[in-house]
């Protein structure tokens, strides 16, 4: 290998920094051999992310809601669809139930902690469906450009017309009440949008050399779309859906709020704001709970969709 | 295949002995202006009208023009990036695309290109030994033997592999960067490589290294290059022959020191003698050519550079000039009317060129 390097011409020692291989050969030679450890691109922006203290805390947040959703069987202190009459609307702060009873007496803290599954529940499956969906579309049709891209994208702008939330009631509405009607609706009204951001991003991808150089290698296209073009798309179509998860727990809410989601006894976020909104003049702290639930998840996967998209951003 | 190696220009014969490795016929390319309702295509810009030279096995062809002038379409064109509207490609003998020739994917196999930017023709997301390897893996290699390859290709263009292998492209310099770029170029072991400016954006220091780089790699694997470039004192080091476009038409080709010692088309000559002269004796302040070159989408009837030209008859805005040798037993062919002494033209033999 060193033969090689010492037939080449002696190189003048004034390339960029860093060419040393090149500069001196018999340095290289000489030296032990480091081995370049390459630092990868999501290995640095795991460390961006770790150093960002907001979206640590957000994560932590959101990570704590799913846990706690996830296990609710185990966290719940009681049963969430245990009604007791006799205590119907007892403030945050009762013995028993430390965020007190709904407007039939069930204990809020476990009927939180039940309605977080459905809510989690509603707004991650859609944006991971519409995601998989809208994000093979979008790469489709901006890899491929001229008149598949045409039938692609004018197809998603009649749904991008209406307002989501319009869209997902109307939807939801013609197949009916049932969380899995709602999933569906939710999904519809995501794929359009996801389609247009991976369709925009990928058109830019598409433009650079280092797709030409990938296809003058005679690859097909899906094998340049799997190695090259994936790669460097993924990334800002993640963060986009992300920032979806909130939208979608709060449209998901909107439908349940409307009657149009989850159905009772079982309760998602949306829905027991819904019922308790007759007893917002005898208990207002008690009704905001499940707001203040939305509020806080909402708010954790958008911060946690700002610090991604600012530590994915540093442009090398 | 004797026939193709006769007259593969139209005209000029050039060394029949041996036969071509590429033969470019009439290649053309107009895009289509997009414009007015529902999209329809109101002009077209010319990019490249009617291109035809050969590239020997082991030579170095050389080609220059103006920014526009369809050098890079013309690379782009032939790796089949682009698709032609017309022309034939040849590739040792056999027809790219033709029912018993090559197909798309074994061209590329033996011909690759290096291009211009080398930033934006690395994956930011892949480190630079597994862009290397790729092309490789996409021929049926297996990915250890690939990976090997790439370092071995490391190596040859001198970035050690266990210390640059696995760094990302925005961990390399410029000149490093091109060195990969090359080394990708070479990992399918082509025949032809086709440089598309590949030098152009290095400073010029790292640019002479490079240089000297290719030279030695093509000794080494036995290569032939088509070098684009607008650097006239580059393509000079290190080109056997040269081509000149201006607007999408070959103007003069030939051997380089005949071509830039006695250039017989005023656009190569106007090209020539805007090189900068190191020398301040021979400074010159008068500009050679005014102006931009007319818009490819409705270039001037007849001759292309008429607009432009001191020559310029009545003659040049009527007939397109042909493409004919003249010089070194027709190896050295232009397209200008002054050099054809049938055409009409008053100066059939103006003093530049008269040996």
């Amino acid at each position: 290998m060193t033969q090689v390097n010492a037939v080449r011409r002696p190189a003048r020692p004034v390339d960029d920094a860093g060419d040393t291989a090149l500069a001196s050969p018999a340095a290289a030679k000489d030296a032990p051999a480091v081995v370049y450890k390459g630092q990868s691109y999501w290995s640095n922006v795991g460390r961006r992310l770790r150093r960002d203290p907001t979206t640590v805390v957000c994560g932590l947040i959101v990570l704590a809601i799913i846990l706690v959703a996830v296990f609710a069987p185990l966290i719940a202190p009681m049963d969430p669809y245990q009604a007791k009459m006799l205590g119907r609307l007892a403030p945050i702060g009762t013995a028993g139930h430390p965020l007190g009873t709904d407007e039939l007496g069930r204990d809020m803290l476990s009927r939180l902690i039940y309605g977080g599954r459905i809510s989690l529940m509603m707004g991650l499956t859609p944006v991971g469906v519409a995601l998989a969906v809208g994000g093979l579309l979008g790469v489709i049709a901006g890899y491929a450009g001229g008149w598949v891209n045409m039938m692609i994208m004018r197809f998603m702008d009649v749904f991008y017309a209406f307002p989501s939330i319009m869209l997902a009631i109307a939807i939801s509405g013609a197949l009916g009440a049932g969380i899995g009607n709602g999933m569906l609706a939710l999904t519809l009204v995501l794929i359009p949008s996801i389609t247009r951001v991976t369709e925009s991003v990928t058109t830019q991808v598409r433009a650079y050399d280092f797709v030409d150089a990938a296809r003058a290698t005679g690859a097909s296209s899906t094998r340049v779309i799997v190695t090259h073009v994936l790669s460097n798309v993924l990334g800002p179509i993640f963060i986009f859906s992300t920032s979806l998860v909130s939208v979608s727990i709060i449209i998901a809410s909107g439908l349940s709020f409307l009657g149009l989601g989850v159905s009772p006894p079982e309760a998602d976020w949306g829905l027991m704001l819904s019922t308790l909104r007759q007893a917002i003049y005898i208990n207002p702290m008690l009704c905001a709970l499940p707001g203040i639930m939305i509020f806080i998840t909402s708010l954790c996967f958008n911060l946690m969709s700002d610090g991604l998209r600012s530590a994915m951003d540093v442009r090398l | 295949m004797e026939k193709v190696a006769i007259a593969p220009d139209g005209g000029a014969v050039a060394k029949s002995s041996a036969q071509p490795l590429l033969i470019v016929r009439n290649l053309r390319k107009y895009f289509p202006v997009k414009g007015g309702l529902l999209n329809r295509s109101v002009a077209q810009v010319k990019a490249v009208d009617g291109v035809s030279f050969h590239v020997m096995a082991g030579e170095v062809l050389g080609i220059v023009g103006e920014s526009g002038c369809g050098k890079s379409t013309t690379a782009r064109l032939l790796m089949h990036l682009l698709t032609a509207d017309e022309g034939e490609v040849i590739f040792d003998g056999l027809g790219v695309g033709a029912r018993d020739g090559l197909t798309v994917k074994e061209l590329r196999r033996n011909a690759q290109m290096v291009f211009q930017d080398s930033y934006a023709s690395l994956n930011p997301r892949l480190p630079v030994e597994d862009t290397i390897a790729f092309g490789p893996t996409v021929h049926g290699v297996p990915s250890a033997e690939a990976k090997q390859r790439a370092r071995r290709l490391l190596d040859d263009v001198g970035l050690a592999p266990e210390r640059f292998g696995r760094r990302y492209p925005h961990e390399l310099s410029g000149g490093q960067r091109q060195r990969i770029n090359i080394a990708r170029a070479l990992a399918l072991q082509p025949r032809l490589v086709f440089l598309d400016e590949a030098v152009s954006a290095l400073d010029k220091s790292v640019e002479a290294q490079v240089l000297n780089l290719l030279v030695d790699l093509k000794e080494e694997f036995n290569l032939t290059y088509v070098f684009i470039s607008h650097d006239l004192n580059v393509v000079h080091y290190i080109s056997d022959r040269v081509l000149v476009m201006y607007l999408g038409k070959v103007v003069e080709v030939g051997p380089v020191g005949s071509v830039y010692s006695r250039s017989a088309h005023p656009y190569t000559r106007a090209l020539l003698s805007s090189q900068p002269s190191m020398d301040p004796d021979r400074r010159k302040t008068e500009p050679p050519l005014s102006g931009d070159p007319p818009t490819p989408i409705n270039p001037p009837s007849g001759c292309r550079f008429r607009t432009r030209c001191a020559y310029a008859e009545e003659i040049c805005s009527r007939v397109e000039p042909p493409l004919l040798g003249f010089g070194d037993n027709g190896a050295h062919q232009s397209a200008c009317h002054m050099n054809n002494a049938g055409s009409g033209h008053s100066l059939t033999a103006p003093a530049g060129t008269a040996e």
